[in-house]
């Protein structure tokens, strides 16, 4: 490999894990079709369901040659995970496998994620290249605050994290006030968590009088879910840190999919352990680089449960540019828009991520909000809700009715339709845990 | 003579009214005097009270916003033009009158009016000038007590 393209901007020391980050193109292909080619045929051999589908093509391993012939294979969605819980999609003998994590799924229904001892090598290798990638190493004190037991992003980050010997914090979720005291106690130079969570902390910080900007942390790795350009603008002003953003898919191997360089222009994917495409959501064709569609990845050396052509939920499109930080994988720009959380409104596509960012246009701090759904004489009606905060309220009804309307004004420019806000009292948005249920749907009641 | 008024975000729905003034009479205080500003969907309450300070971590507590603005209350002779000769006084010096509201209780033959301004100190010096003292915080939270 090409160790000068290697030393490029990255301001983390070079971790011999992130090797194959800079494969050769030519390379890295060969190796991306050697292990396509056998996880096709474990999954041919030992799941019933893809075996039945590609029969279905009138297809053989034998036809894959390698990454050319990817799109001759049937795709595989969450319904069919669920359909097959528990075992159904096991490649390997439920013996081989060295851990669990049967999750809820989006949908209600379960799905279950699970791993051999070689799957959790993988894991651990895709984290430590995550974390390299956003510059945390071994020197660092990095507070693990994603969620433990059955999440996928905790428990993977952990062990990610402290094989290369970063000092971590398994803190968990929750209990703001010890994580911001923890922080202080021991030089915490990293957090990970969602950036939801995150957000809080600031203002609980804000709140007992600690100023996150004179801590020794300086990165955050933010996980789980989709955000904005402005949160990130936000937490970088407000914390005084570097954030970045770690992909994590359950399905597929958890937190680590991908991640962010120091250059923050998409999220690099692991591509020789997870191969991405972007097709069109509705014909399934593949889209050319650049055009925005549904994420389709294939793990190349899943053994567990080895998922081929799994449709993501993630709308994103491809940037092939080789990037500056010399990392020849290949990387995704997400929209932030997921298609599961697309909310069709009187026929207009409308994301919360969108109302996300025309908040805090106005706001400087993102305010408690919900979208919520309703349906009158057969009508898709929608309000946007927003809890008043010390720092929006005013005793002037003038000052109050402006904010109102420079809301609405700022989500129909961003939606496109016009969306009423409604300002509530404080705390009556519903809270689950330290996260708030973003919509509300009583469309269907 | 500047009076601290207490400031309330409420929706406008019914019963939302009741819970700050419960809240207040459960901790024994007194409502001076209030105003309600309202639009379709909420409202601002406004108070008067003599221990703000004790009144604002109650609402604070319960979780309402709360906000502390200076106001000035100026007595009015109660006869017809009184209210126009003082406001005259604004006019002329270029002082926005943002809102206003009456008290319940009067002083003698004077009315008195609760009046918050874009510029505080420029409203005292205007007044001082035209020789009108606004009541001040102590005559005023006794008030209630001489009627």
């Amino acid at each position: 490999m090409n160790s000068t393209v290697a030393a490029t901007d990255t301001p983390a020391p070079f971790h011999p894990a992130s090797s194959p980050d800079y494969l050769p193109r030519e390379q890295l292909r060969e190796l991306q079709s050697r292990r396509l080619r056998q996880v096709v045929a474990r999954a041919y051999e030992h799941v019933s369901l893809y075996r039945q589908r590609m029969r279905k093509h009138g297809l053989t391993p034998a036809e894959i040659g390698g990454v050319e012939d990817i799109g001759k294979l049937p795709f595989t969605a969450e319904s069919d995970l669920r359909d097959a819980y528990p075992l159904g999609m096991f490649a390997v003998p439920i013996q081989e496998v060295v851990r669990l994590h049967p999750l809820s799924g989006t949908t209600g229904k379960p799905i279950v994620v699970a791993y051999t001892s070689q799957d959790l090598e993988v894991w651990t290798e895709v984290i430590v290249r995550c974390l390299a990638s956003c510059g945390i190493h071994q020197d660092d004190v990095v507070q693990n605050a994603c969620g433990y037991s059955l999440f996928t992003d905790g428990l993977g980050l952990h062990c990610g994290a402290e094989s290369f010997g970063a000092t971590v914090i398994p803190v968990s979720g929750g209990d703001t006030d010890h994580q911001i005291m923890v922080m202080k106690d021991f030089g915490v130079s990293a957090i990970c968590c969602t950036p939801g969570y995150f957000l809080y902390l600031i203002e609980r910080a804000e709140k007992i009088g600690v100023d996150l900007r004179e801590l020794p942390l300086r990165v955050g790795a933010f996980v789980a879910e989709p955000w904005s350009e402005a949160i990130r603008r936000r937490i970088e002003e407000s914390a005084g840190i570097k954030a970045y953003e770690i992909y994590d898919l359950p399905e597929i191997i958890g937190l680590g999919v991908g991640a962010e360089c120091c250059h923050r222009s998409g999220l690099h994917i692991f591509e020789d352990h997870f191969y991405p495409e972007i097709v069109d959501p509705q014909s399934g064709d593949p889209l050319a680089d650049g055009e925005e569609g549904e994420l389709v990845l294939t793990t190349l050396s899943k053994e567990a449960v080895p998922l081929i052509r799994y449709r993501t939920p993630d709308l994103a499109a491809m940037v092939t540019e080789q990037c500056p930080c010399g990392r020849t994988m290949r990387r995704i720009r997400r929209t932030g828009r997921r298609s599961g959380e697309k909310l069709v409104v009187r026929g207009a596509d409308v994301y919360p991520s969108q109302i996300e960012a025309a908040l805090l246009a106005v706001e400087s701090s993102l305010p408690e909000y919900q979208i919520v759904l309703s349906r009158e004489k057969g009508l898709d009606q929608v309000e946007v809700q927003i809890e008043v905060t010390p720092q929006i309220f005013s005793d002037q009804v003038g000052t109050m009715e402006s904010l109102q309307g420079k809301l609405a004004e700022e989500i129909e420019h961003s939606l496109g339709i016009r969306v009423p806000v409604r300002l509530v009292e404080p705390h009556t948005i519903e809270r689950s845990g330290d996260k708030t249920r973003r919509v509300i749907d009583r469309r269907g009641t | 003579m500047r009076i601290p008024q207490l400031s309330l975000f409420v929706e406008n729905k019914p019963g939302h009214l009741t819970v700050p003034c419960k809240l207040l009479a459960e901790a024994g205080i007194n409502i001076v005097t209030l105003s309600l500003a309202d639009t379709q969907q909420f409202g601002i309450l406004r108070l008067i009270v003599r221990e703000w300070q004790r009144a604002q971590e109650v609402l604070q507590a319960a979780g309402f916003v709360v906000a502390v603005t200076e106001v000035l209350a100026i007595e009015v002779l109660d006869r017809p033009g009184g209210l126009a000769e003082l406001l005259g006084i604004f006019e002329q010096a270029g002082i926005n009158v943002e809102y206003m509201y009456a008290f319940t209780a009067r002083l003698g033959n004077r009315a008195v009016l609760v009046f918050r301004f874009d510029d505080l100190d420029a409203a005292i010096s205007s007044l001082t000038r035209a020789g009108i003292n606004p009541v001040s915080p102590i005559n005023l939270y006794d008030l209630q007590a001489e009627e």
